[in-house]
């Protein structure tokens, strides 16, 4: 059974389509990518997928359950989150509260027992913070864990984003031009660190991505859009010789 | 808790009382007469209206221009509760009555928050500003028309219960409630909102929820220090609570810098007093006090403390061993 | 009947005193996203210059109002060269404040200057009774009712029509494009100022000869109502600040003839709460959702 699956949605904008009957299936530990040229779509695909837009029509399917119109934290805590294109960070806090902001719903004291410091607030607290820690350390991250966001060098600030969005426990992450900005360097070295997570936390992941070594490199399956519409469906070599998606990228 | 937190803890502890006892000779020995006890109360009062503003305007990052509305709602619901109280012939002693009176004006007052946050929180920036002055105002004019309460004469026969020593303390623990908010996960909940509200509701954190919870947080306690200004002035007057009003708690929060509670704390104590001590300037005085304003933002926009806290460890740090004398930024307890 | 077309006529003439007003908060915010508190201080004013004008020099009306409306229009030019522009890009609050502290200055500096009693305005427009049908107009009301819109005509069209008119739009569309293009931001904020500053002195001058008199405190419920006004309308917006204060003007002045004089300013907020919990960016205003 897909843990995530889109039947027909459609995104329109006045009278502009911008997605139109697109369809998705992704099953348990699949690493799919989301490819296509500027303005396909791609964007408005995750928006719909992670609430924060509603499709004029269609169906998506979260874990058996419909979250049309569902508010984006309810997806959230549902088992889906994003990063995003262009890095929305807490930018004035730190890396660690700005993973911690994310593990709320694992946080488990109220605001009175909080305000007062009970016993709970400090067990809870502890945890929280160790468990935080950890995440952080996964992405090679500890040593920036009192850094603010802002001043954390570019590529942390990407990473961070992504154990931020780890931290609410999902099933599926997805993951909005992780690699945007990054130099070959770190490209490579996140292809593996996206690998390690799927591995490590079981969770499917689609990314969207414009460099496509990174996508060719690490994913297993491609899904290709153009015009809000699926051009192609396959295995990078699949893909990599489709004549639809090479007129789709350079033009006829 | 780690080493360095409990001597946080400890040293904030002893600055407190050592500033009671302070005060408690100053007043016993009648070095500070009257006026000025009346000054250090109001200032108390002004803390936490500050404090209370900052969880809106500086946890949240929501412009609100009507705190004046919620402490008048804990003024004036506080003062009716006392006065049916005493009607009744009650026998609780003083300090029990002010803290019943304390929890029903900021009840009321939160679930006015609640009541007025709801629908209005989804509107940004100068808008949210303006339906806060607006709802204030309506507040205002009602407590004009409202005869049970004294209408635009004012509600008289209230007992004055707020000494220097209970509301010393009480603002103490208004002070560290909030400072233990901002440091909860709800308290980061909010904070997530000011920071960026998409992310936020991206991360899990259902942000309508909280931004209603910040506002009506801020209501209570406004509604505290509304019960309190009651029981100190025994008089209430609607004039008082107007848009100026608002406006004037709104500059000592943005002076003291958005967010932080410690330059809340301290732009209150300056700006209560500042006006006191330009009273030799007769007339010039509300002119000098607006230079200032002008001036101090002119050349430090982003107010005394920007977002970061001042810290009594680190001061203390940096006076004794002279180790580094840059305040903490927001993490450390001070 | 009669009654109620009187009373819609008194809500033409306040409201476009407060239409007035509200333009001068309008542009300033369209332009550099300041509400200028000091806006109603301006009003004052430009009110307390035409009554000395008025009184202690007998000009004619039209030299009244001219010098009034320059010399509002150099001090408006004034404040944001002083207290504005080092602040323009500091955090939007910090401007807020400033304009707070600059409202607090202005109000105080007339409190020393003028004293805090009230002055009688002399009644400087040429004063009549005109009879339509059985309604009866003064004079003064028409002329007010008239010159502002002569004025919010000639406004619209210098924005629609001429090379400023066009910067100053590009600058509230998109400052930096606006710096790429060639436009002065500098001289077309301060040409902002200026005729904000200038229309809001008219205001004040209408608005003291309505109520014949003059007072250091004068400009800050109409200032208030004003912003209010241009809120309504959808701030930023032009015409919508004359919509704004029209309405206001209206309802206030129909709520203190049918309802009660001391509820009036609370309906006022009530309709704006109702109109921004429906429609959250003012009448005229275009709803933009965030990009993400």
């Amino acid at each position: 059974m897909p843990v995530l699956s889109a039947n027909n949605i459609t995104m329109q904008f006045g009278g502009l389509t911008a997605v139109d009957k697109f369809n998705l299936n992704l099953e348990p530990h699949e690493l799919v990518g989301l490819i296509g040229p500027n303005g396909a779509g791609k964007t408005t695909i995750f928006n719909m997928l992670t609430g924060v837009y509603v499709p004029t029509s269609g169906d998506i399917i979260l874990n058996g359950q419909s979250i049309i119109k569902k508010s984006t934290h309810d997806i959230v805590s549902l088992g889906a989150s994003r990063t995003f294109q262009n890095i929305r960070l807490f930018k004035d806090l730190t890396a660690v509260e700005n993973v911690k902001i994310a593990y709320h719903n694992f946080i488990d004291y109220n605001m009175i027992q909080g305000m007062f410091r009970t016993k709970k607030f400090w067990i809870e607290e502890k945890k929280a913070q160790e468990e935080c820690l950890k995440l952080l350390d996964i992405f090679d991250m500890g040593e920036y864990a009192n850094t603010l966001a802002k001043n954390l060098p570019y590529g942390q600030q990407r990473k961070l984003e992504i154990a931020r969005a780890l931290a609410s426990d999902p099933k599926v992450l997805m993951l909005d031009e992780p690699a945007a900005g990054m130099n070959p360097n770190e490209t490579e070295e996140l292809m593996n660190t996206i690998h390690f997570i799927r591995n490590k936390f079981d969770i499917t992941v689609l990314l969207i991505e414009h460099d496509m070594k990174l996508v060719m490199g690490i994913c297993e399956r491609i899904i290709v859009v153009d015009y809000g519409k699926t051009i192609a469906e396959g295995t990078p070599d699949e893909i990599k010789n489709n004549p639809e998606v090479i007129r789709a990228y350079l033009g006829d | 808790m780690d080493k360095s937190k409990r001597r946080a803890y400890i040293i904030n502890t002893i600055a407190i009382i050592a500033l009671y006892i302070i005060f408690f000779v100053l007043i016993q020995t009648q070095t500070m007469n009257k006026y000025f006890i009346g000054i250090a109360i109001l200032t108390c009062i002004m803390i936490i209206m500050a404090m209370s503003l900052n969880i809106v305007a500086g946890f949240l990052g929501q412009m609100a221009l009507g705190h004046a509305g919620f402490m008048a709602i804990g003024a004036y619901s506080s003062a009716s509760f006392s006065i049916a109280l005493f009607n009744s012939g009650t026998e609780l002693p003083n300090i029990v009555v002010l803290i019943l009176a304390m929890a029903v004006g900021g009840t009321i007052a939160g679930i006015f928050g609640i009541l007025i946050g709801t629908p209005t929180l989804r509107l940004r920036g100068d808008y949210l500003g303006i339906v806060t002055i607006g709802f204030s105002e309506i507040i205002r004019i009602f407590f004009v028309n409202f005869q049970p309460t004294g209408g635009a004469a004012g509600l008289k026969g209230i007992t004055k219960l707020v000494n220097f020593n209970n509301v010393y303390w009480i603002t103490i623990i208004v002070i560290i409630l909030i400072f233990t908010l901002g440091r909860s996960k709800q308290g980061r909940a909010i904070i997530s909102i000011r920071e960026d509200e998409i992310a936020s509701e991206s991360a899990g954190i259902p942000t309508t929820r909280y931004k209603v919870l910040g506002f009506s947080m801020a209501a209570f306690f406004a509604g505290i220090g509304g019960a309190l200004y009651a029981h100190y002035q025994a008089f209430l007057e609607p004039s008082k609570f107007g848009f100026m009003f608002s406006i004037e708690m709104f500059v000592i929060v943005v002076l003291g810098g958005l967010g932080s509670l410690t330059g809340s704390i301290i732009s209150a104590i300056v700006l209560t007093i500042l006006p006191e001590m330009l009273r030799g300037f007769a007339e010039y005085r509300l002119l000098v006090y607006s230079l200032v304003l002008i001036i101090m933002m002119i050349f430090r926009p982003q107010g005394i403390f920007g977002r970061s806290e001042f810290s009594l460890t680190t001061a203390i740090d940096a006076l004794i061993l002279r180790k580094n004398t840059k305040n903490t930024v927001d993490g450390g307890e001070s | 009947m009669n009654l109620f077309l009187q009373q819609v006529i008194n809500g033409l003439n306040v409201g476009s005193i407060y239409a007035l007003i509200a333009i001068g908060y309008t542009m300033v915010y369209g332009i550099i996203k300041l509400i200028n508190f000091a806006h109603g201080e301006i009003m004052m004013f430009g009110a307390y210059f035409a009554f000395i004008a008025a009184t202690s020099f007998q000009m004619p009306v039209w030299a009244v109002l001219l010098l009034s409306m320059t010399i509002m229009a150099i001090i408006g030019v004034a404040i944001e060269f002083v207290a504005y522009r080092p602040l323009r890009n500091a955090p939007r609050l910090s401007a807020l404040i400033t304009a707070i502290g600059v409202s607090l200055f202005l109000q105080n500096l007339a409190l020393i200057i003028f004293k805090p009693e009230p002055k009688v305005m002399p009644k400087i427009f040429p004063e009549m009774i005109i009879k339509i049908g059985s309604i009866e107009i003064s004079s003064t009301t028409l002329i007010t009712i008239g010159l502002s819109l002569v004025f919010m005509v000639l406004l619209d069209l210098y924005i629609r029509k001429t090379k400023q008119g066009r910067a100053m739009r590009a600058v509230s569309e998109d400052k930096d494009a606006a710096i790429l293009m060639g436009v002065n931001v500098n001289r077309t904020i301060s040409l902002t100022f200026a005729l904000g500053s200038a229309l809001g002195a008219l205001g004040g001058v209408l608005y003291s000869v309505a109520y014949i008199q003059v007072y250091p405190t004068m400009g800050v419920m109409p200032g208030l109502k004003a912003f209010i006004a241009a809120v309504l309308g959808g701030i930023g917006i032009v015409p919508g600040a004359m919509l704004g204060g029209f309405i206001i003007g209206m309802v206030e002045t129909l709520t203190k003839a049918y309802l009660s004089t001391t509820w009036a300013d609370a309906i006022v907020f009530g309709i704006l709460i109702i109109v921004l919990l429906f429609k959250p960016t003012g009448i005229l205003g275009k709803n933009t959702r965030e990009k993400v």
